[in-house]
């Protein structure tokens, strides 16, 4: 599998010294940063543009996620915004001209309680509905997909079926971050590293730049995508917003030959696997209860998804953890994003992905771009807006599917 | 894993606990003299610290009381526990024996 690794080509952007003003300040540069200045270049002809990142290019989540996309969402909202973005990421390895490891081997969500099972066919109905492809197997059917899975009833939690969307997958996640980082450097962007946003500047209800450690940019357009952070931003910018941040791990195993050849995910005993290209079987789990900003998390949390993989994947137990580590994912009441304007002229933020933000990076980049360049949402990202929280218009994924995103 | 020092049972690990979120978010006095912006703020709006921060704990398997403590959110580090009704330690007021 190594070999299908490509060469790492030597400089896919500039390093610019950052400008005394800009069109648009995008802060972070992560993957919904660079998907975001991506789409303004592209879409919306803004090439006048920079993203600040505090410290190196995608280090942040977008380096410690688990790089699973699917779009088998419940609710018409999330399955239009999810499905949109599965469609991008089906496209871009041609658009952005860079083979970034897009390998669509399916989801498996398993079903372990009649509720789950319940829930799973109302899931799979729903997503016929919406035009996202999805199905529901019994045990045997998941033992076809997945020949490692433990179907027996000698389980706390037998497997009582799942459902697969077999369109769902995996990609390289630093690779996706250089794709996108390539173009837009090709088109004219300024990616700046190692510059840390210190405050943003207003006059009165209306942005006008913001101050760095290495200068103050004057700008008209901040947007924010800085995911765990999101809190620490918006106080600078003098607004609060309804997230709180909790620190997510994952792991990774050593190198085997392929064994796992799909994603699998269960929400009930709370895990979820694939085997990246290279060979370390990936797993992550929930977050941590407690607010936190230390990207790292109690190993208990660990133990209780190992626990559950190896029940599940009984040739697991033979399997070594190589390395843990935590992000900070940034989490709304309803578990579903802010895509949005704000009460401030001119600054729009982009958070509370939560533990989903991953396969959200495309149409999170394409609808936050058009909100920035038209100072109106996308209506996909419309259902998105800050404003639900007053209107009462939630999308409410925490009740209605993923636990896990 | 968190060592945490509930009040009534001494240092327990954290799986024992319960998390409750921000501290000393009271329920409106007035609820129906809210805006529906007020409304939000009460009920999806909370602090986010970076640093310390008051929150709730419940020993839930232990005594299964709830308490008030104060921890920095990126050490983890716990700097004061004191009962729910107190008005959030200024100094080193209830700090963590």
């Amino acid at each position: 599998m190594a070999d299908q690794l490509p060469e790492h080509p030597d400089f896919l952007w500039r390093n610019p010294e950052p400008k005394k003003s800009y069109e648009a300040v995008i802060i972070g540069g992560g993957g919904h940063g660079l998907a975001t200045a991506y789409y303004l270049a592209k879409n919306h002809g803004m090439t006048n543009i920079a993203i600040l990142e505090r410290g190196w290019l995608a280090g942040g989540n977008m380096a410690r996620n688990t790089t699973i996309i699917r779009s088998n969402y419940l609710w018409d909202e999330s399955a239009a915004i999810y499905e949109k973005s599965l469609k991008l990421w089906e496209q871009l390895p041609e658009e952005l001209d860079y083979d970034f490891l897009f390998s669509q081997r399916g989801v498996l969500n398993l079903a372990h309680t009649l509720q789950d099972v319940r829930e799973s066919q109302r899931r799979v109905n729903a997503n016929f509905l919406n035009g996202v492809d999805a199905e529901w197997l019994d045990p045997k059917q998941v033992k076809e997909v997945c020949p490692i899975i433990n179907i027996g009833d000698d389980l706390r939690y037998p497997v009582m079926g799942g459902t697969y969307q077999p369109r769902a997958g995996i990609a390289k996640h630093d690779h996706v971050a250089w794709a996108f980082a390539r173009k837009c450097d090709e088109m004219g962007v300024d990616i700046i590293q190692n510059c840390e946003v210190t405050g943003v500047e207003r006059i009165g209800d209306k942005v006008v730049g913001v101050r760095t450690n290495r200068g103050n940019i004057a700008t008209e357009r901040v947007a924010m995508c800085v995911a765990g952070d999101s809190s620490v931003l918006a106080d600078m910018a003098g607004i609060r917003l309804p997230i709180q941040s909790h620190p997510l791990q994952a792991l990774v195993s050593e190198l085997f030959e392929p064994v796992h050849p799909t994603v699998v995910m269960s929400n009930h005993v709370h895990v979820y696997v694939s085997q990246a290209h290279k060979g370390e079987l990936v797993m992550g789990a929930g977050v941590d209860s407690y607010n936190g900003y230390g990207q790292r998390g109690g190993f208990h949390v660990i133990e209780e998804q190992l626990a559950a993989a190896v029940e599940l994947f009984p040739i697991f137990s033979r399997a070594h953890v190589l390395r843990t580590w935590g992000g900070i994912v940034d989490v709304t009441l309803d578990a579903s994003p802010i895509v949005s304007r704000t009460e401030v002229d001119g600054l729009y933020v982009n958070c509370g992905w939560g533990t989903g933000g991953f396969k959200g990076t495309p149409a999170a980049g394409l609808t936050f771009a058009h909100t920035i360049a038209n100072d109106d949402p996308h209506p996909l990202n419309a259902p998105y807006a800050l404003e639900r929280f007053e209107t009462g218009h939630l999308i409410d994924e925490h009740g209605a599917a993923a636990v896990a995103h | 894993m968190l060592l945490i020092s509930c009040p009534n049972c001494g240092p327990r690990d954290e799986t024992e606990f319960h998390y409750g979120g921000q501290a000393h978010v009271p329920y409106p006095e007035d609820p129906y003299a809210l805006s529906d912006r007020e409304w939000a703020e009460y009920l999806f709006y909370r602090d986010n610290d970076r640093g310390a921060y008051a929150e709730r704990w419940s020993h839930s398997l232990g005594c299964r009381k709830w308490f008030n403590a104060v921890r920095d959110t990126v050490t983890y580090d716990f700097t004061a526990i004191y009962p729910m009704g107190d008005p959030r330690p200024t100094t080193s007021e209830g700090a963590v024996r």
